[in-house]
């Protein structure tokens, strides 16, 4: 059961809304200070990649985040309602995101000046240590998790 | 924090000073100056990410997207940077091979200096 929930509509500038809580809950939790910037980037990167999807697909539908508080560990799910594309339908058959995530086949795969969803997908997998991608035809889910102090939100 | 953004021109080198946050919302603006710049005929470009708070795969895509549009006219882009939270995201993405990533301004034009 998610500690907090929390939905937003398909706008780029509610994006650094949902980093802000996410990492507030974080350090609330026990996130260790060194991981607080992590946990920012890969939320942000995880509904940057919602937001654009829906745009494209859903405009009307928001965006759900959950933040747990679990067995030590501080876990985020981003769930969208957009169809999900070949590459994350790519990431199903597979075993995760690709494994040039710290290589410089990375960048090879970054189109001129535009998000591509699965390049941030891979910067989540670099981010936390446990990530687990859901495509489906309804949409797209990303858990991704760290550790957490084990007192966490349930005595703060 | 919001994106702000500046520029000025120092011996064919155009210095473009960011600061706050580069993501999803703030990226355009930067894309949008980025062009502006090289359609008016800067094709050396460093930008300064010293003040820069936040960076995601949106600002690296715009960085990419002036890399490549100056290179069109063999011009650079390149980069100061020495915050490690900035760096981390172009050491992940294997973007430190791609960019010339200078420790400061001076440092970036003492090179620019040479390669002319």
């Amino acid at each position: 059961m998610a500690t907090v929930e929390l939905t937003f509509s398909a706008l780029p500038a509610h994006v650094r809304t949902a980093r802000l809580v996410a990492t507030a809950i974080a350090r609330r939790t026990g996130v260790a200070e060194a991981l607080l910037d992590e946990v920012r980037l890969a939320v942000g990167e995880a509904c940057s990649r919602a937001v654009e999807a829906h745009r494209v697909h859903c405009p009307g539908e928001p965006i759900r985040i959950e933040l747990c508080d679990e067995s030590g560990r501080f876990e985020v799910t981003v769930t969208d309602s957009a169809p999900s594309d070949d590459l994350e339908q790519a990431y199903k058959d597979e075993d995760g995101p690709p494994a040039a995530v710290n290589g410089t086949a990375l960048a090879s795969l970054l189109p001129a000046d535009t998000l591509m969803s699965g390049f941030g997908i891979a910067v989540i997998a670099a981010l936390a240590d446990d990530v687990e991608v859901y495509p489906s035809a309804k949409g797209l889910r990303i858990r991704m998790s760290w550790p957490a102090a084990t007192t966490g939100l349930a005595t703060a | 924090m919001d994106l702000k953004l500046d520029h000025h021109t120092e011996d064919r080198l155009t210095i473009v000073e960011v600061e706050g946050e580069i993501d999803v919302y703030t990226a355009p603006r930067l894309r949008e100056l980025l062009i502006d710049l090289v359609n008016k005929g800067n094709f050396h470009l460093l930008v300064n990410m010293e003040k820069v708070d936040f960076l995601d795969s949106t600002g690296l895509g715009v960085l990419v997207g002036g890399l490549k549009r100056v290179r069109a006219h063999d011009g650079s882009l390149e980069l100061v940077c020495t915050q490690e939270r900035i760096l981390k995201i172009f050491r992940i993405t294997g973007l430190t091979k791609v960019f010339g990533i200078y420790a400061s301004v001076e440092e970036a034009k003492e090179a620019h200096g040479r390669d002319k």
